[in-house]
């Protein structure tokens, strides 16, 4: 890192100049000492930046990224507000226009109940945007804790967490969806249940793993010895090295979070009509696949979209805090 | 005296970056004997590395390219073959030790295998030679159990003997120079003395050369005929091991000389780093590379490159300070030989 | 080996008595009996649940179940009278399997070509052109992606069979649209791995032999790098399995999703049991095989569990 402050503080006529002092006549005077230079060769380097700032800056810089950002945002706020603004309820049929396209008065058009797609498509980013954020921010926050305490503390607790994760790991996540959804029965909050009582099981891995390769590290053993608490080791020391990763891990589990929605109220467990999701709407769409197909256009769009955003965005963030490619650009 | 058989002149190779071109070796010319072991000598980043895989072409090319230079083995021109042609010299006639044996053996093929795989093409050896030829080698690099070892994958091993292997891969085409890049340097100080001894013994017995790159002198001491001190991708001072250690003239051989401690270094003694770091070899100073961090720099130093000085038949220094108009200093603050 | 394949077998067996156990009791909490046809009178109700054994403690269910799984016997379903869950499965099964082992295939297959590909080109436009299939296909749930083929391949250009399962081209279409996603994070993961494989210094050994590019492609770059892709075969090889559900419905493929969620549907006890049960434990004998496979594969931990 340290080569590449100083490169601009070199010459880049070197090559004329070195062909001109060749040549030139030596004096007297160019065999005085002038001793070391070193401060010369150091001087310039790059201002310093917290982990944060840096961070943001790379994400800034690359394109893709802030692009997605800026994507999802709009999706965000749009769920929020579009269905606010708009003249039509979500569930409110008109049999006069039924399956119709693009137009001023319905933006995308009306699914085959005459229900407005604008509105419906936003209700739907409600739900869907929501279970992924919902079911991915709690599977990270459990993991994460139970994972911490696992990889620090070890032991028994770390043991048996570990049997029931290769045990949980081991059954198709999506049959463990089904079966909770049919006990709890169709709607958000199971949902959310249900991928949290497998989902976790990830991230716990993961974190204890790091989490167990840090705390055998020479800067956390350095904090131990000069007498930091556990508790502070955990947030001072640990908890900044794996926010990176974790962060990462976060948007790239809500895809999954917003797929495994779309499956599960596509075979009828999920969300169930007139309610909205994306995976709802794709499913109507797919039923008039031939007649309407901007039905299923619109939702794939939005599903597409939205994964696609959160995939180069976790892509966009794992460079970003990875501690390798600092001041790499 | 002996014969030359590799002979690079005025080498200069560069890698095209992001950031710019970085010349990586700048204007290397040095020859290697038969059977003699030439060290090259050096801190990180000197160009010693990509000088050494420049005869082999391991470097790759691109973003690496030939800027100017060539590099004769036997006669033949190595930088203009192809990657074919340059097959027919890799393993055969020049072999290769790597830095790190923990990494260099592919982990996921047997010993055996990695070895014979230097025969891989040659339809004069048969299957059954080859193995015998593997054998022999496992034998001969002081591996016990060969025929096991043959058998077993690289995590099986230790440090040692993994670097063992790479020697033993390296050998095991018989070629006539062996170039070993910091063969020592990730392994402990007693399997290292194993090692070089072992690379001595061997080239006492098979009479290859070896081109021996290090960064530590005490390897290059023990070791080598001649020594090449290498600095910013250039040769600085060239001489044999005598003349390096005892007739140091360029402030950087006596840099690195002064911060080692040797047995004879009085424990109250310091040892004398040399501050500062490598320069930057992206736009490459126009005078002397050492100049910034040299004590003895002058005008002249950071204005122009110096010209190669030759001292004796074998001793050569590039620095403005062997300049017949140059002041007259004595660059060792420290006598190495009795200690102050 | 032996102590890491029986490791292996040890874990699938207690994971697939946790499924059993689970699925039994949960079955058991849903809400609504299986016979909740309004019509029906409260005697036939009852004897119907004699029949079925319902009326007798629910822990003596669970022992007759397991007793009657190791056996074989899945049980009966109580909205087929007199089917039981073993010839259901019988009659769609072979379709779920073909069709996933067929989608599989393409998926792997497909997905090292163009990771290898890719990584072999790196920079050029063959690899942005595999680049963005990737990130493309990772982003497209495999039943909008099944539904899209459908519509344009079939529907509107006729170049495939709409929908049913009778012969080779019919499978083209759900195999690929199962495939894509698991092609892409494939072909994904193929393109990293053999990227990072080539900076390793065993590359520069070997190419330090003097031997073929082609050489050092085969037997170093892509056998090492095919590691993380085999570690991911488990969880993918249930993904698959898992998206045959929908794929069958857009296809209308007889395979088990169509009666899987029938059974869910109308609390059909016995077939959601019988299906989970044989679907899970299928499963995890996949993830069982991946795994020993796996050890296969890489020395290092055939050798670290002997």
């Amino acid at each position: 890192m340290e080569k590449k402050n100083k490169k601009n503080t070199q010459d880049k006529q070197s090559e004329t100049l070195r062909n001109q002092a060749e040549k030139r006549k030596l004096t007297p005077e160019d065999f005085q000492f002038v001793g070391k230079n070193i401060e010369k060769m150091e001087s310039i380097s790059r201002p310093s930046l917290t982990f944060w700032q840096e961070a943001w800056r790379r994400i800034r810089g690359n394109r893709v990224a802030f692009f997605s950002l800026i994507l999802l945002i709009t999706y965000g706020v749009l769920a929020i507000i579009a269905p606010m603004l708009s003249q039509y309820g979500f569930d409110q049929q008109d049999a006069y226009n039924m399956s119709q396209g693009f137009s001023a008065a319905h933006w995308l058009g009306t699914d085959s109940l005459g229900r407005d797609l604008w509105v419906r498509v936003w209700m739907g980013a409600r739900v869907s945007l929501s279970i992924g954020i919902l079911a991915a921010g709690l599977n990270t926050v459990i993991g994460t804790v139970l994972g911490g305490f696992c990889g620090y503390y070890g032991g028994k607790l770390d043991m048996i967490v570990m049997r029931i994760i290769d045990i949980i790991y081991g059954i198709p996540q999506l049959i463990v969806c089904i079966l909770v959804m049919m006990v709890l029965g169709s709607g958000v909050k199971s949902l959310v249940i249900a991928m949290i009582i497998v989902g976790w099981t990830g991230t716990c891995r993961f974190t204890r793993g790091e989490v167990y390769r840090l705390k055998e590290q020479e800067f956390v053993l350095a904090a131990r010895v000069m007498g930091e608490s556990t508790f502070m080791i955990i947030v001072r020391e640990i908890i900044p090295n794996i926010m990176g990763l974790l962060i990462t891990n976060l948007a790239m589990a809500i895809p999954s979070a917003i797929f495994q929605e779309a499956f599960l109220s596509y075979i009828g467990l999920g969300i169930s009509p007139p309610q909205a999701s994306w995976g709802v709407l794709a499913k109507e769409g797919t039923k008039m696949m031939t007649a309407a197909p901007h039905l299923l256009y619109v939702p794939a769009f939005f599903i597409c979209s939205t994964v696609l955003a959160l995939n180069q965005l976790g892509n966009g963030l794992r460079d970003a805090f990875d501690p390798r490619l600092r001041g790499a650009d | 005296m002996a014969e030359n058989i590799l002979e690079i002149k005025n080498l200069q190779f560069s890698f095209h970056t992001y950031g710019g071109v970085v010349k990586s070796v700048r204007d290397v010319s040095f020859n290697v004997r038969e059977g003699e072991i030439l060290g090259i000598v050096g801190e990180s980043g000197c160009g010693k590395s990509v000088t050494s895989q420049c005869i082999l072409r391991l470097n790759p090319e691109p973003p690496g390219f030939f800027e100017s230079g060539s590099i004769k083995y036997r006669g033949e021109e190595i930088t203009t073959k192809t990657d074919k042609e340059m097959r027919k010299i890799r393993g055969v006639e020049i072999g290769f030790i790597f830095q790190d044996p923990m990494t260099s053996l592919n982990p996921t093929a047997t010993i055996g295998k990695q070895i014979e795989e230097v025969f891989v093409g040659r339809k004069d050896i048969s299957k059954k030679e080859r193995k015998e030829r593997a054998l022999e080698i496992l034998r001969l690099v002081g591996i016990n159990e060969p025929e096991r070892r043959y058998r077993q994958y690289p995590h099986e091993l230790s440090g040692g003997m993994k670097q063992r292997v790479m020697i033993a891969i390296a050998l095991v085409g018989k070629p006539s120079i062996i170039i070993a890049d910091e063969p020592t340097t990730s392994l402990d100080v007693t399997i290292e003395a194993q090692i070089l001894d072992l690379l001595k013994d061997l080239k006492e017995k098979l009479n290859t050369s070896i081109i021996l790159i290090t960064h530590d002198l005490g390897v290059i001491a023990k070791m080598c005929d001649r020594v090449l001190v290498m600095y910013g991708g250039k040769i600085v001072e060239r001489g044999s091991v005598d003349e390096i250690f005892y007739e140091t003239s360029h402030p950087y051989t006596a840099g690195l000389i002064q911060s080692i401690a040797t047995l004879n270094t009085d424990k109250n003694q310091k040892l004398i780093p040399i501050d500062g770091t490598p320069p930057d070899l992206f736009a490459p100073p126009k005078g002397c590379p050492f100049s910034a961090r040299c004590e003895f720099a002058m005008k002249i130093c950071s204005e122009a490159l110096p010209e190669e000085y030759v001292l004796s038949p074998e001793h050569t220094c590039s620095c403005w300070l062997r300049h017949p108009d140059a002041p007259k200093v004595n660059i060792m603050k420290r006598d190495t030989k009795e200690g102050s | 080996m032996k102590k890491y394949i029986l490791k292996r077998i040890g874990i699938s067996l207690v994971t697939v008595f946790v499924l059993v156990t689970v699925v039994f009791f949960l079955a058991r909490l849903m809400p609504g009996g299986p016979f909740n046809d309004p019509k029906m009178s409260a005697t036939a109700k009852e004897n119907l649940s004699a029949y079925y054994g319902f009326d007798k403690p629910v822990f003596e269910q669970y022992l007759t179940y397991l007793n009657n799984l190791v056996h074989g016997n899945f049980g009966y379903s109580t909205k087929y009278p007199g089917r039981t869950v073993n010839s259901l499965l019988a009659g769609s099964f072979p379709f779920s399997a073909d069709l996933g082992i067929r989608a599989l295939c393409f998926a792997v297959s497909f997905g090292l070509v163009f990771g290898i590909i890719s990584a072999l080109n790196r920079g050029t436009k063959i690899d942005l052109f595999f680049v963005i299939v990737a990130v493309i296909g990772t982003s497209v749930p495999d039943f909008i992606m099944g539904a899209l083929l459908q519509h344009f391949f079939a529907v509107k250009w006729g170049l495939f069979p709409i929908a049913e399962y009778k012969g080779f081209a019919y499978t083209i279409l759900p195999s690929i649209g199962l495939g894509f996603y698991t092609m892409a994070s494939v072909s994904r993961i193929m393109r990293a791995s053999m990227l990072e494989v080539v900076q390793q210094d065993y590359i520069k050994t070997a190419r330090s032999k003097g031997i073929s590019k082609f050489r050092i492609t085969w037997k170093h770059q892509f056998r090492n790098a095919i590691m993380p892709v085999v570690t991911m075969m488990g969880p993918t090889v249930a993904a698959v399995l898992t998206g045959t559900f929908v794929i069958e419905s857009i296809f209308a493929i007889p395979g088990m999703g169509k009666y899987y969620v029938e059974s869910v549907q109308n609390n059909d006890y016995s077939l959601i049991l019988g299906m989970t049960v044989f679907y899970g434990t299928f499963l995890v004998l996949c993830n069982m095989v991946v795994d020993i496979l796996y050890g296969i594969i890489d020395p290092r931990i055939r050798v670290a569990e002997k």
